[in-house]
């Protein structure tokens, strides 16, 4: 029920964000869902896009270092509380989130939020098991 | 293999007074040639009949590198320019380049030295020799070009750049003797990684790399991913390229071929010669060369000499790999910190790569050294709390080995100018 995220190490200078969505848009991939988390020195951009494996290869070809890793993508209804009822599973099951970012859905009225956690599997069986809707790397091409 | 035994396993003695002959020859003809080494001894008061011995050696005026841009291109030639057959120069990358001007008995030296070299790695007429040292004006190409001449081995004079090619070439003419500077080795591992050649397949055994200076962990890296034995070599084009000094099998040390190259060990700022284990500054004569030879010239290299017995069977000296240079040596907050040392701590760090530049700046009459380390796979991670951890990690050893506080800053990977050449290791803003 994980999906894969693509995250790319980049030094914090002027126009290197813009050539990496270059590469990727040249090679006519989908970005699906992103954020960057940044220090002074560098930030890593994480990915979520309609062919994992084509661009992964492309970012390595191109000499960026990157990385794929296991995240959770669960439907939230874009309401207030929406996310509350998701955030209570994992404190209940104790587990940490690393990090998570958001977007919105365009076909129906669902936010689509991305979590790092280091056991993704125990934490999608928790959600499923609550009626939380999990997508998977299918799902997420269709958005 | 011992390529020229009755030189290389002379009883001191003999080879004292071969030296000091040789000394006495030079002595007298860069006298009666050169204008500008007589003007030396005349400043200093000594002349040609006053050096007897090699121990007279002491009696004679130093050659400083920035006497090199006085003499450029040509004021040193002490034969007659038609004598000439050859030239090379150093990059001048710090100024004007210095120059090396060959006799043809110039070449046959260095052909014997580098033949030494080579055979100290075993290399003789059954072996292939890939040599991506760059072939031109620089020494590396040409130098070991004519050590594997002499010898009588098979030659791929492949010089410097396009690795692909390089891999392919090493691969299908199956080279058993690799010959490049450490930093291109080690690029030559990375890219055979990627595209998914192993070394262990290949029939390479040793490899003799030089031209910058690299540590005993760097030494280990190469051995391990590349299948070989690694061996350091040294020389300068001043003195007469690669082929001064080279590591035996016993790889303790580098021999230094005495009866062509006299090595003496100064404190570089008094001046006074030091004993076997001090570590000074090198100073090397060329006893038979004609074209341009050296004269007590300072190399600025930082090394130390051993005179014990080698288990190789040879009897000349040995330098300790190179410690630094004069000029590399870098002075923060009072520390002395050599680029060596700094990649000595990250070779050994899990996951980290030997591939850095230092950055030195001076804010508000305080220096601060920036170590920027390039990123790779085995450090990255898509946490931010993980990199910053690999960030202080790094930081943390450099504190324990150095004693200085440095800031440690993750670039991305090829970031720092790979040198097919050498590496630029230090940029040094406060001058």
């Amino acid at each position: 029920m994980t999906l894969r995220q693509i995250s790319v190490f980049l030094e914090n200078k002027k126009g290197r964000l813009a050539e990496v969505i270059g590469l990727i848009a040249r090679e006519k991939i989908n970005i699906r869902a992103l954020s960057l988390a940044d220090t002074a020195d560098f930030g890593v951009l994480r990915l979520i896009v309609n062919d994992t494996g084509k661009c992964f290869d492309a970012l390595k070809q191109a000499g960026f270092v990157a990385q794929k890793t296991e995240v959770l993508a669960v439907e939230i209804s874009d309401r207030p509380g929406g996310l509350q009822g998701v955030l209570e599973v994992f404190d209940r099951v104790e587990l940490n989130i690393e990090y998570m970012y958001a977007f919105v859905e365009r076909k129906a009225d669902n936010a689509i939020v991305i979590f790092r956690t280091d056991q993704p599997d125990k934490a999608a069986k928790a959600l499923a098991a609550e009626g939380i809707n999990v997508l998977n790397e299918e799902a997420i091409e269709q958005f | 293999m011992i390529w020229n035994p009755h030189y290389e396993t002379l009883g001191r003695n003999d080879l004292e007074r071969l030296q000091g002959e040789r000394l006495g020859e030079l002595v007298d003809r860069l006298h009666r040639r050169v204008p500008f080494y007589r003007r030396r001894m005349e400043e200093r008061g000594v002349k040609p009949a006053d050096v007897n011995r090699i121990a007279d050696i002491t009696r004679l005026p130093f050659l400083n590198k920035d006497d090199m841009r006085e003499v450029y291109p040509l004021q040193l030639l002490a034969v007659d320019l038609s004598e000439i057959v050859e030239v090379h120069t150093s990059s001048g990358t710090t100024g004007l380049p210095v120059v090396d001007a060959y006799t043809s008995k110039d070449v046959g030296i260095w052909a014997e030295s580098m033949a030494r070299t080579l055979a100290m790695g075993d290399t003789s007429r059954s072996d292939v020799v890939h040599n991506a040292y760059g072939y031109g004006l620089f020494t590396g190409g040409l130098g070991v070009h004519y050590g594997a001449r002499l010898i009588g081995a098979t030659i791929i004079p492949i010089s410097g750049g396009n690795t692909v090619r390089q891999l392919s070439i090493l691969k299908d003419f199956r080279a058993t003797v690799l010959t490049c500077t450490p930093s291109y080795a080690l690029h030559l591992a990375e890219a055979a990684r990627e595209q998914g050649l192993d070394f262990q397949g290949l029939p390479l055994r040793v490899g003799l790399f030089g031209a910058e200076s690299w540590s005993q962990s760097m030494r280990r890296e190469l051995e391990a991913k590349m299948h070989l034995k690694a061996l350091d070599i040294y020389g300068l084009t001043e003195v007469i390229g690669p082929g001064v000094a080279s590591e035996c099998e016993a790889q303790d040390g580098l021999h230094i071929c005495e009866d062509l190259f006299y090595p003496e060990v100064i404190d570089p700022q008094t001046g006074q010669v030091l004993p076997d284990g001090a570590k000074g500054e090198l100073v090397l004569t060329t006893l038979t060369k004609e074209g341009t030879p050296m004269l007590r010239y300072r190399t600025r290299d930082i090394t130390f000499l051993d005179h014990s017995p080698c288990r190789c069977g040879r009897t000349s000296v040995r330098m300790h790999r190179l410690l630094g240079r004069t000029d590399d040596m870098l002075i923060i907050r009072g520390v002395n910190v050599f680029p060596s040392q700094i990649e000595e701590v990250l070779l050994r760090l899990e996951g980290v790569e030997p591939h850095y530049q230092l950055i030195v700046e001076r804010e508000e009459r305080l220096d601060s050294l920036e170590v920027q380390v390039e990123m790779n796979e085995r450090l990255f991670s898509d946490e931010i709390k993980q990199l910053e951890r690999a960030e202080r990690r790094i930081a943390e050893a450099l504190f324990a080995a150095l004693g200085i506080q440095t800031r440690v800053k993750l670039v991305e990977p090829k970031a720092i100018p790979r040198s097919e050449g050498k590496a630029k290791r230090v940029i040094d803003k406060r001058k």
